[in-house]
């Protein structure tokens, strides 16, 4: 909300520049996003910062309050006019302006000068005929033949507004606040400067969404005195009678309606002060009623609602309306002031008259009742309505006014009454006529105020500040709260207008905040916990995962953590055309408001994230190494919540090493094989002990012959190998083959042991062979690995292959596997007869299980 | 013979100063005083010697052989002096040429950021806890009082799905109810925990604004706990984080779910506080969101709040990891280019 400093202090006597009144205001939690300079100087102000303003500041001497006392015709111009102005002591200084709303005052006599922004030569302005922001500097330049060297400036040109159709006019006398006005020729800054708060309102300050909400702040602030609005009406008309009736139909839902009746007024422009302040505040005047209106809604935080008293009266067929607040009809409708006509929902409030819906209650009017240029007769709301409703209700019907703002923050029933006589007086000002004596005012439940007993040990507990109870009852009261002291506690009676303070141990809470934030939250003192520490658990899942993270840094892969959002189409990129899926079935955790249609469920697998990466990836490198640990979500039909089970995915593809000079291959791309090293590096890095079993592998995404997968113990755990290529393509990356893995992190972390034990250094010499033997194509690896170190027993260490070999002199359809075997006791050096036997057995073990034989 | 001994003598002598290598020195030895040497054979040809003649000319065959050998030592030694002095002279590469790259892994910038809150926060007995990311309504909004329709709901646009009452949790305060559950005792016992966690909103995706973010939550309840002591606790924090010489500021804010709150910054570390694009020229950068837990959220997570108190803080790894590093754009964190990645 704008709060101009020129409006605050109607209420409050502030002499704290602007900037040290935004900070205290921001550190007590009404947060000033940016101050606006309308003229005057940015202060600068000792231990704080903020950012260098670029307005423009109004030359005291040179930009002046003028008062055009005639507007003569150009004589060599039709679209230009002489301004005759008078900047004090008597000067009148003539300005050429082709300013459009100074034609129609051409030859006329002035009785009461025009009041305008004069500047004069010299004076640094906006150059409101460009388009980007440009400064310029006034010099004496004849216009069509008559000397001229100072000007009437626009608002634009003084960087009020956009606005440069027209110069700054006004008809009445800018009055001081003492009531004198100001004469010609005084400094502009000291008549219209002005500096402009932004202010940012968290939920509970919905008392302060005023400019006298803001000044009761600073007042509270400060501890200054504070000077309230005037209450008062002049209500001397016919009495109000019966000319309208009021019934509430529910009032947890419409607490308090209140109403009064102006007659015989008249519809017009306010007057210029009211429409200058308007448009400080961002609302654009429209006519004096509703200016009204609004403007009670920006000065006291009452929102109020007028209707054409004589609409009305016609659609109560000419007799006395009834109003009724009431929840719709089945099937109802309303159209509102924006021209929206809306089905109305059980919940929403109306405003109505026996023909029908009015408005929608606290939020926007209807059309058909509405002020207009011939309303003569205004009868004037000043209701109060549930928060949680109106925010329900704006929510629902999506519709967003300052009025529905205020009311679904909070406003008391206590203001209703406030609101409507200082609008109704306004009105009466502003258009003329009588005010009916009398109000209305339904009112079934009123609340007895809020007490609540605090005892001052409550705010040592809460706060860690030892206070008295006198100095605590101190600090209360200057929030208007009356307090009375018994001992040690505090008797606190809450003003009507503090929605925001409970009962009991809230209100105890909430009063010890208002405390600390009158005390100042700096002043706090900085202490550690004193309380005994609780047992501490530790985090075992986390710790396994952040070692996993750790070995696969350490295995040369880049981390990377993706968007947990996808849609089914793009996870269905996964299934090559024609093949079932292998992603879990479980149907999708679907959002009901995607932020974009690329994001509307959340994703059942890594694989969709690691494959986008790398298409995007792959515009800039031919080298991907990455993992990703995260959650995928799978719905499961007997809890409404997903399971969420943590996922390790791997990609790579494109080239094995980096470029380097050094006669590395290169040009060599990532195989099956270099994956299958990150996970075997990986079940080692997490000390696996468990029977490691690397299977075929069903899943579709992945190539079924170079594809495997994971089983530890029989349990499968993951599959990994390289991408189908019809997936590939899918995904357009048809380059280097792509390698992937999908692991169930929970599952392979519940392998990896908390504790492992290591192997002694043995300190017998060990014992080196080769063994190289030849096997059927067909023949797994693994089979021969398992039954060499089944045969060698406990006296082979280790059985490594280092060679795999197909051609000359090895038959058609066969390969040769060669071994480093490693063979040594932990007691004694082995003799070479027994190595001999032992060699000898795998040789046997191997004829006799593999058919293998030994290669010469 | 004794001719013989003195002509392989000058021979040797000559041949061994012209050598220049250490191939050829070691041919000269073989040939001399290697097993089957020439020198050495002469030795033992002495017992074919008549009698008379052995001891004269063993003895000169003898210090022959030695003589040989003391300077075959020197001529070695010279030599391998030489190849010293050849190579530490003529032996330079180009120390400008690249090096073997190695292959380096690495992790996400906001695991690194994570891990520095974990350590920290350990050192403070704060453990990690972690709860999930899609929730129940209640737990992420109700029970941390912000009933259906309140307006504080306006502070966390929500991404509802299509299950009622199911949304991606918008802050990792749900953890708080669900931590006070499982490890309160009823109410009985200490708490002092972080939440770590990927958290929603539902906003338009920009260079400032994201839909998905870390956060990290902290929670101490006890008997004792105390705003100064949430105010200490922190200050500590971002000495540890930011440098001790962090100096903070505190400003009154509204959580629904705590009370008092309050908004903690820390001087702008880039500029030291004296005003940056980065901290917008305030000198200031919001670092936590944080407060005394409130009450009804006490009470919904089985503490008497009467009795029990406890203070709670909410921090953005994200944002810290972007003031840290000048990341220009927040949607740098899940695009996931290799090219921002490996700089970290």
């Amino acid at each position: 909300m704008r709060v101009p400093l020129s409006w605050l202090k109607d209420f409050v006597d502030i002499d704290l520049p602007a900037e040290a009144l935004a900070e205290r205001l921001t550190l007590a939690g009404l947060e000033v996003a940016a101050i606006a300079y309308i003229g005057v100087p940015q202060a600068s102000v000792p231990g704080l910062r903020y950012p260098k303003s670029d307005h423009l500041v109004w030359d005291r001497e040179r930009i002046l309050l003028g008062a055009i006392r005639e507007v003569k015709p150009h004589p060599n111009a039709d679209r230009l006019v002489l301004a005759m102005v008078e900047i004090g002591g008597g000067v009148i200084e003539q300005c050429v302006t082709g300013a459009p709303n100074l034609f129609d005052y051409q030859g006329q006599a002035l009785d009461m000068p025009l009041w305008t922004a004069f500047a004069a030569e010299g004076a640094e302005v906006w150059d409101g005929h460009s388009d980007e922001p440009q400064r310029m500097i006034l010099k004496e330049k004849p216009l069509r033949g008559i000397p001229n060297r100072s000007m009437v400036c626009s608002e634009k040109e003084l960087g009020i507004s956009d606005d440069h159709d027209g110069v700054i006019l006004f008809h009445e006398p800018i009055l001081r606040r003492d009531g004198t006005p100001f004469a010609p020729g005084t400094p502009l800054q000291d008549v219209l400067g002005d500096v402009v708060f932004e202010i940012e309102f968290t939920p509970n300050l919905a008392r302060a969404i005023s400019i006298y909400g803001v000044a009761r702040e600073i007042a509270f602030l400060l501890d200054l005195p504070l000077r309230p609005p005037s209450f008062d009406a002049v209500m001397d008309g016919a009495p109000l009678g019966d000319a309208v009736r009021v019934e509430i139909r529910d009032s947890a839902l419409n607490p308090r309606f209140t109403a009064a009746l102006l007659r015989d007024t008249k519809v017009k422009p306010s007057p210029e002060w009211m429409q200058r302040r308007l448009r400080l505040v961002g609302s654009r005047p429209i006519n004096n009623i509703v200016d009204v209106t609004n403007y009670i809604t920006f000065e006291i935080g009452q929102p109020l609602h007028a209707f054409d008293y004589d609409k009305l009266a016609a659609r109560a067929g000419g007799g006395a309306p009834t109003i009724i607040t009431r929840t719709p009809e089945p099937g109802e409708t309303l159209e509102t002031l924006d021209h929206v006509k809306r089905a109305l929902e059980p919940h929403n409030i109306l405003v109505a008259d026996t023909a029908g819906a009015l408005s929608l209650g606290g939020i926007i009017g209807g059309a058909e009742t509405e002020i207009d240029d011939g309303t003569r007769n205004v009868l004037l709301e000043a209701a109060s309505w549930n928060y949680i409703n109106i925010r329900r209700t704006m929510t629902t019907q999506a519709v967003r006014t300052d009025a529905g703002y205020r009311f679904s923050r909070g406003v008391h029933p206590s203001q209703a009454i406030l609101g409507l006589k200082r609008g109704i007086e306004l009105m009466r000002q502003t258009g003329g006529g009588q005010i009916a004596a009398g109000v209305i005012d339904v009112y079934p439940n009123p609340q007895p105020p809020i007490k609540v007993d605090l005892p001052a040990r409550e705010i040592e507990r809460l706060l860690g500040v030892r206070m008295s109870a006198a100095e605590a009852a101190g600090l209360l009261r200057r929030a208007a709260f009356a307090v009375e002291i018994d001992g040690e506690t505090l008797h606190v009676t809450v003003p009507d207008y503090r929605m925001d303070i409970g009962e009991d141990t809230i209100g105890r809470a909430d009063l010890v905040e208002e405390i600390a934030r009158a005390y100042g939250y700096d002043r706090i003192a900085q202490t550690l916990i004193a309380d005994e520490m609780p047992a501490q658990r530790g985090n075992p899942a986390l710790e396994q995962e952040e070692m996993a993270r750790d070995v696969l840094a350490a295995l040369g892969l880049r981390e990377q953590i993706s968007y947990r959002m996808t849609t089914p189409a793009r996870e269905a990129q996964l299934v090559p055309p024609g093949l079932a899926s292998s992603l879990p079935l479980n149907p999708y955790v679907t959002l009901a408001n995607p932020i974009s249609s690329d994001k509307t469920v959340m994703r059942k697998t890594l694989l969709i994230s690691l494959l986008e990466n790398a298409r995007h990836n792959a515009r800039f490198t031919n080298r991907q190494q990455v993992f990703e640990i995260g959650a995928v979500y799978l719905t499961r039909p007997d809890d409404p919540l997903p399971d969420e089970p943590r996922r390790l995915g791997l990609l790579m593809t494109g080239r094995r090493y980096p470029v380097s000079w050094l006669g590395v291959d290169s040009a060599a791309n990532v195989d099956y094989f270099d994956l299958k090293g990150v996970i075997e590096g990986l079940l080692r890095g997490l000390h696996i002990r468990a029977r490691i079993v690397y299977e075929r592998s069903p899943h579709t995404s992945l190539h079924p012959g170079r594809s495997a997968r994971l089983m530890l113990d029989g349990k499968p755990v993951g599959d990994f190998g390289e991408l189908h290529p019809l997936v590939a393509s899918a995904f357009e990356l048809t380059g280097a083959p792509v390698y992937v893995a999908e692991i169930d992190l929970d599952a392979l972390l519940g392998f990896s042991p908390a504790l492992y034990p290591i192997t002694p250094l043995a300190v017998t010499p060990p014992i080196l062979q080769d063994i190289a033997l030849v096997v059927t194509e067909e023949t797994p690896a693994a089979a021969v690995e398992a039954v060499l170190v089944k045969a060698g027993g406990d006296l082979l260490k280790r059985c490594t292959l280092f060679d795999v070999y197909r051609g000359d002199p090895i038959p058609a359809g066969h390969k040769s596997l060669a071994y480093n075997l490693v063979y040594q006791t932990d007691a004694r050096t082995l003799t070479d007869n027994e190595v001999a036997s032992v060699h000898q057995r795998l040789v046997k073990a191997a004829e006799r299980e593999l058919g293998a034989k030994l290669r010469g | 013979m004794q001719s013989q001994l003195e002509t392989i003598y000058a021979q040797a002598a000559a041949e061994l100063d012209s050598i220049a290598s250490g191939e050829a020195l070691d041919a000269w030895e073989a040939k001399y005083l290697g097993k089957k040497g020439v020198v050495i054979e002469l030795v033992r040809s002495v017992g074919t010697l008549p009698k008379e003649e052995r001891a004269d000319f063993g003895k000169r065959a003898n210090a022959i052989r030695d003589a040989l050998m003391e300077a075959y030592q020197r001529r070695s030694e010279s030599i391998k002096a030489q190849a010293l002095a050849a190579d530490l002279e003529g032996g330079a590469i180009d120390v400008t040429l690249p090096g073997r790259p190695r292959q380096m892994g690495g992790l996400h910038p906001s695991t690194h950021t994570l891990r520095r809150f974990y350590e920290i926060w350990a050192e403070m007995g704060f453990q990690v806890y972690r709860s999930r990311d899609v929730e129940d309504d209640d737990t992420n909004f109700t029970l941390l009082n912000m009933p259906p329709h309140h307006p504080a709901r306006d502070m966390q646009d929500t991404f509802h799905t299509t299950t009622p009452n199911v949304i991606l949790r918008t802050h990792t305060s749900p953890g708080q109810i669900r931590a006070m559950r499982e490890f309160g005792g009823e109410g009985t016992q200490p708490i002092r925990i972080i939440l770590p966690g990927m958290s929603y909103r539902f906003e338009q995706i920009t260079a400032r604004s994201e839909i998905q973010f870390h956060q990290v939550e902290g929670l101490a309840v006890g008997k004792h706990i105390r705003m100064s002591d949430l105010k200490g606790t922190i200050a500590e924090f971002a000495k540890r984080m930011f440098g001790q010489n962090a100096k903070m500021r505190y400003r009154a804010s509204y959580f629904p779910f705590t009370e008092p709150s309050m908004e903690v910054d820390v001087e702008c570390f880039l500029c030291g506080g004296t005003g940056c694009r980065i901290c917008k020229y305030t000198g200031w950068l919001e670092i936590a969101g944080s407060g005394m837990v409130h009450p009804v959220v006490l009470r919904n997570g089985g503490y008497d709040p009467d009795v029990w108190s406890g203070f709670a803080f909410g921090m953005g790894p994200e944002r810290m990891t972007l003031l840290r590093h000048a990341i220009p754009d927040i949607r740098y964190f899940w695009g996931n280019d290799l090219r921002f990645l490996e700089q970290f």
